[in-house]
């Protein structure tokens, strides 16, 4: 019997027909260079670059790879340029948002006052004085945003409650009954009204009920109910949905009743997701326009109660000063303080986000040791 | 503290389907009652007939009677939360609940009734069940950590804790060892040999040996077909129904020529 020796060889047999891993970074670069010069024929734009190279880049490196690799390889290697192209030209939107939010919002938000005064005696020759002075815009938006946080605050105290009632109807004693159906899709149909819609309602609910002309916070906030409950519906009826059955028959078995078990079991097993469904349903209504206007019109001065008066918000605060400039011949004070009203919705919106994950991280129930 | 159970003529339903038919049988107090039989042939369903939480399933119900000491617990009026707290129920899969403590686990059944407990009630309630489910050693320094950190088999044994801490007549246990490894089950099965001088218990297994090693007496169950209801074949002492049946199907399941 001959022992044979260990084959040497210089490169494995298993990794043969290969394209180095440096490839993609030259393809990237080949394809920027030939982009260049393919815009400078036609006239350099920075959006056109990035397409064409694009292009480029995908043709030369699944070509390369079909000629090396074979075919299995280069259909992957396409498949990941498309996907990775998506997820290109769908954060190209978000980041381009944020971009131009936070340039024009910056100006606004650092004046100081921004935050902390309302647009009470702001007029349009103290504008005027700004601009041609280049003295400080005065003016900011402490009462819109104490009017979207009251409003907000509101109408998340109305939409919880009947929210999460109606979620504990449908999951715990709904059975698929004709009224748990009858339910179920009414909420769906909720979930696509309009906003505006649901603005007229609130108007003319409180109009049949107060008296015509109603415009108050807490108009808006009804408004903005109608917009919530079917989100807080679907997102606890899905958290409710996912808590195991073994729990409340474990509950049942130990001869504790039912309601009992859903409020002592059901919910706090799954309260983190609930929560942050919540907030995200907060977050969602935050910046709606069009309900409050029609319901709580847009005031200029501090209003502490949001069931009397009109009352401003962040968006509406944006609408009416990009609309209605308050100086009309020098409408830049009034734009700058739009800007900085809608940065401070954007952080609001994302601190809210930030919360419903910390609040979801902060309930979830513990496995530790 | 532990009673009888006597049932006359059982048909149990899911919906319009029969899913067991015809049950007689009388359970004696402080013993352990082994239900065997195939996969389907309703003894999980007749199991969870005994303390009212079959109807726990939409369209489930029930006719016959099952006498608890002589109080029929599908009578007119009976209030099943009530029938609950004195047949308690140990499930195939451990589930503690998992937003609570393993102390908590335990005094699961005083506190989401919300009943009133000194503190120094609950430290022995909590020792004393602990104890009895043989998982106090083993626990007793970390009481506070949640109860789904423990092991399978733990979690298994602190659930039959948190069934005995509200002390009731009855145990039923729905295959509480099939998901453990056999050195959770041996822990279990002492265990289920412990609680017999106290409660009467009721096993349901797949198990034959687990059957033969902590049964006094065993009820087997059998099904003629696909759709046909589960009937009570042969109930007589584990030794008779292992070593000396009457029936002959009953002769080939323990024999294993079937099943």
């Amino acid at each position: 019997m001959t022992v044979t020796a260990p084959v040497a060889r210089k490169r494995s047999a298993l990794t043969k027909g290969q394209l180095p891993a440096f490839a993609p970074y030259v393809v990237l670069a080949v394809a920027l260079v030939l982009g260049a010069a393919i815009l400078a024929l036609i006239g350099f734009n920075a959006f056109g670059w990035g397409l064409v190279s694009a292009i480029l880049f995908a043709i030369g490196l699944v070509g390369w790879s079909a000629l090396v690799e074979g075919g299995r390889k280069a259909s992957d290697k396409l498949a990941t340029c498309l996907v990775v192209g998506s997820f290109l030209v769908a954060l190209l939107p978000l980041i381009s948002v944020i971009w131009t939010v936070l340039v024009n919002g910056i100006p606004g938000l650092v004046t100081p006052g921004f935050l902390t005064t309302s647009m009470n005696g702001v007029t349009g020759s103290l504008d005027n004085k700004s601009v041609d002075e280049g003295t400080k815009v005065l003016g900011g938006i402490y009462h819109a945003l104490l009017g979207t946080v009251q409003i907000t605050l509101l109408a998340t105290v109305i939409s919880v409650p009947v929210g999460l009632l109606t979620a504990i109807y449908l999951v715990e004693y709904g059975n698929d009954r004709a009224l748990a159906r009858a339910i179920t899709f009414f909420v769906d149909v909720m979930t696509g009204i309009p906003s505006i819609v649901a603005g007229l309602f609130a108007a003319a609910f409180f109009f049949a009920l107060v008296g015509p002309g109603t415009k108050t916070g807490a108009v808006a906030a009804v408004a903005l109910s109608v917009l919530m409950i079917p989100v807080v519906v679907r997102s606890s009826e899905e958290m409710l949905k996912i808590v195991p059955n073994e729990l409340r028959e474990a509950a049942y078995a130990l001869g504790v009743r039912k309601w009992r078990t859903i409020i002592k079991v059901v919910i706090p097993t799954a309260i983190s997701g609930i929560a942050s469904g919540v907030t995200l349903a907060i977050a969602r209504v935050i910046g709606e326009t069009a309900p409050i206007l029609v319901t709580a019109g847009f005031a200029t001065t501090i209003n502490n109660n949001v069931f009397g008066g009109w009352m401003a918000s962040l968006p509406t605060f944006i609408y009416t000063q990009i609309l209605n400039p308050t100086s009309p011949s020098n409408p830049d004070p009034s734009s700058q303080r739009a800007w900085g009203a809608a940065l401070v919705l954007i952080i609001l919106v994302m601190l809210l986000n930030l919360v419903a994950r910390l609040v979801a991280r902060l309930f979830a129930p513990k496995a530790g040791r | 503290m532990s009673k009888r159970i006597d049932v006359k003529d059982l048909n149990v339903y899911y919906g319009s389907f029969l899913a067991v038919e015809g049950v007689n049988i009388n359970i004696e107090a402080k013993s352990v009652t082994a239900f065997i039989g195939p996969s389907g042939c309703g003894k999980s369903t007749f199991l969870r007939t005994l303390n009212r939480m079959h109807e726990v399933i939409p369209g489930a119900r029930v006719e016959g009677e099952v006498l608890l000491d002589g109080d029929n617990l599908y009578g007119p009026g009976v209030d099943p939360v009530a029938v609950r707290t004195q047949v308690g129920m140990v499930f195939q899969r451990p589930n503690p609940f998992p937003t609570m403590s393993i102390r908590d686990n335990v005094l699961a059944g005083v506190k989401l009734n919300n009943k009133r407990i000194s503190k120094g009630a609950a430290d022995t309630l909590v020792e004393k069940s602990l104890r009895g489910a043989n998982l106090w050693n083993e626990v007793k320094d970390r009481l506070d950590k949640p109860g789904s950190g423990l092991s399978g088999g733990q979690q298994q044994r602190l659930c039959i804790a948190r069934a005995i801490a509200v002390e009731p007549q009855v145990i039923l246990m729905d295959e509480p060892c099939s998901a453990l490894d056999p050195i959770s089950t041996l822990a279990v099965e002492d265990l289920i040999n412990e609680l017999k001088d106290e409660y009467t218990v009721v096993i349901v297994t797949h198990n034959m040996q687990q059957a033969a090693r902590v049964s006094d007496r065993t009820a087997f169950f059998n099904i003629a077909g696909t759709g046909k209801p589960g009937k009570l074949i042969e109930f007589a002492d584990t030794t008779t129904i292992f070593n000396n049946p009457s029936q002959k199907a009953t002769e080939d399941y323990v024999s294993g020529r079937f099943g």
